[in-house]
């Protein structure tokens, strides 16, 4: 249903002078574990301390300090790991990588080269209706190192650690997208799963989740070509404005004569521009080994049955549910799993409803349009929202039995907003009530025919004129009326079939 | 192995050790002898032999998920040759 027939191949290319050009990506994400203390060492992850308050001296690399593995992070990594459908690895090994910069006073981060804790998996995209599987290659287990300001003092760097330590997941990618918008669907998925499984909460604004992004073009059909690696996008946007510009620097350089040289770039998101960080000369030598201050990390299959009991219902299975026991579109089905608070306040409404799986839709609809619509309007957050799930759910009910039409619905969804209280209490306070009594709704029917003669005359060979009449007789009740009750009592009064 | 001066200079590098091209001549020999005891190791057949990260059979142990430590932002900063509202102050690292 609605999917183009358009091979991606054909639509993602970019042309060039020379002919038609392919994009190869694959992107390495940090995404920060959520977790109350760091991955070896007892002081806070907290965002936003009091420079180098949350560092311990394990932290600061004081000389004798040891390495404990907090084991929450072990079992975060362990969920994201089953929710990427990917290969646990009951054996993993921590390798120092060696580097030397300012705010990394180990001279060394705690990482995990060859035998990492997750293995191969996968992620499924949608883009454009079609659907594309991802691979992952893999998920590791990492420090993050302390943040460098730069911008204070002419000559001085100043340095906090208090990011120092905190757990990181890298999340490799198989260099399986091939378009811009490939890539943000993989970032916008993996995000969303991360956040339904609170192994992350994605805060891409704080540096949560971070992206590098490896870029390569090539003729179609031709074996992969040179990359460069842009380091540290932070945003959604950014990360599609970075593989633009970097596909287009590398197609010219190319198309002029030049060769790509393997290097790691910056996006500069004030001239949408890559710019090389640093030169080839220096190219890192990591020189990784076995850390000698920690044993390799097992556990038993058993653990890992048990995390899995524990994970919540994932986006995509959420989705495939709402669309099959209650007839939703796919695309708002998709649009109530974006966010888990958004999932969970339309469950909320479900399970207020009297007959679910005969106002599932219409409430789906509800939440969408109206609310959706009135927050995004408000610039609010589902969180915030003053109609409650109870109250939306009775709202829904009153509709779904035909004890107010969609159109009051609308005025009671306004008086609940501002006004707040029981929307069935409302309704029956102030005469809301559609009028379903035949009788009365005739004696209205009745009047109007009276009151217009010449066009009762005319509906007789134009009966699309029925539509006046419904519009006449719902405005005489006040908009009461139950407008299938009025439409076959006019059938019936003006003699159409 | 042989060691030349090139690779002694690269290794000084990594290491942020600053030598003499004097010191790189001597550190040459020695190195060299370094590897080749090393590499005496290579003689045995290791290829079936997993590697042994202990000689007592210990799980690698491990720490709730609790803040314990933290807030001693002074003790941090006691040996740094620099620092300013709690934070470290190194020579600038960007140009």
């Amino acid at each position: 249903m609605g999917r183009k027939k358009k091979t991606s191949e054909k639509t993602n290319l970019i042309p060039g002078a020379t002919g038609d050009w392919e994009v190869v990506i694959g992107l390495e994400v940090h995404a920060q574990v959520n977790s109350k203390s760091k991955l070896f060492s007892g002081a806070s992850t907290k965002f936003g301390g009091e420079p180098n308050s949350h560092v311990s001296l394990v932290d600061a690399a004081m000389p004798g300090m040891l390495p404990v593995i907090n084991e929450e992070c072990v079992a975060q990594a362990v969920r994201t790991g089953l929710g990427l459908q990917a290969k646990i690895n009951l054996k993993s090994v921590f390798d120092r990588k060696n580097y030397f910069y300012a705010d990394l006073p180990q001279g060394y981060q705690i990482s995990q080269f060859k035998q990492p804790i997750v293995g191969e998996g996968e992620i499924e995209i949608d883009v454009d209706g079609e659907t594309k599987t991802i691979g992952i290659e893999r998920l590791h287990l990492e420090q993050d190192a302390g943040k460098s300001i730069h911008d204070q003092h002419p000559d001085y760097s100043y340095v906090d650690l208090n990011r120092s330590g905190v757990a990181l997941m890298e999340i490799v990618s198989r260099p399986d997208m091939r378009s811009s918008r490939e890539a943000q669907a993989y970032v916008t998925k993996l995000r969303m799963i991360l956040r339904y499984l609170e192994t992350c909460d994605g805060d891409m604004d704080k540096g949560n989740m971070r992206a590098d992004v490896n870029v390569s073009v090539r003729k179609p059909g031709d074996p992969l070509s040179t990359r460069c690696e842009i380091k540290n996008v932070n945003s959604i946007r950014f990360i599609g404005q970075a593989i633009e510009a970097e596909a287009r620097r590398q197609i010219d350089v190319v198309e002029d004569g030049g060769e790509v040289s393997q290097e790691t770039r910056l996006f500069d998101p004030k001239t949408g521009e890559t710019r090389s960080m640093r030169s080839k000369e220096e190219a890192h030598d990591y020189r990784y080994f076995p850390d000698p201050d920690l044993l390799p990390l097992e556990f038993t299959q058993e653990y890992v049955e048990e995390l899995k009991r524990g994970l919540p219902e994932l986006p995509d299975e959420k989705k495939k549910r709402f669309i099959k026991s209650f007839g939703l579109s796919d695309y708002d089905a998709g649009v109530l799993v974006a966010e888990r608070a958004s999932a969970n306040y339309f469950e909320a409404v479900l399970s207020c409803l009297k007959n679910s799986k005969r106002d599932g839709k219409l409430a789906a609809n509800w939440v969408i349009n109206e609310l959706f619509g009135r927050l995004n309007k408000e610039n609010m957050g589902i969180e915030e929202s003053p109609v409650s799930a109870e109250q939306l759910g009775g709202l829904v009910n009153l509709i779904g039995s035909d004890e107010i039409s969609g159109k009051i619905g609308k005025d009671l969804f306004e008086i609940v907003w501002s006004e707040g209280g029981d929307p069935a209490e409302i309704v029956e306070q102030r005469g809301m009530k559609q009028v379903t009594d035949t009788g009365a709704i005739e004696k209205t029917v009745e009047e109007v025919m009276a009151a217009n003669p010449d066009k009762v005359s005319m509906v007789k060979d134009k009966p699309s004129m029925i539509g006046w009449f419904v519009g006449q007789v719902m405005k005489a009740s006040g908009g009461k009326a139950n407008p299938k009750a009025v439409n076959e009592v006019l059938k019936k009064k003006l003699g159409i079939s | 192995m042989q060691v030349d001066q090139a690779l002694v200079m690269r290794i000084a590098r990594l290491a942020r050790i600053k030598i003499t091209d004097e010191e790189a001549e001597g550190l040459k020999g020695e190195l060299s002898g370094i590897f080749d005891w090393v590499e005496q190791l290579s003689e045995l057949d290791t290829d079936d032999v997993e590697p042994m990260t202990q000689v007592v059979p210990i799980a690698l142990p491990r720490r709730e998920d609790v803040v314990t430590d933290g807030d001693i932002a002074d003790k941090i900063l006691a040996n740094a040759p620099m620092s300013e509202d709690n934070f470290f102050v190194v020579p600038k690292v960007v140009e």
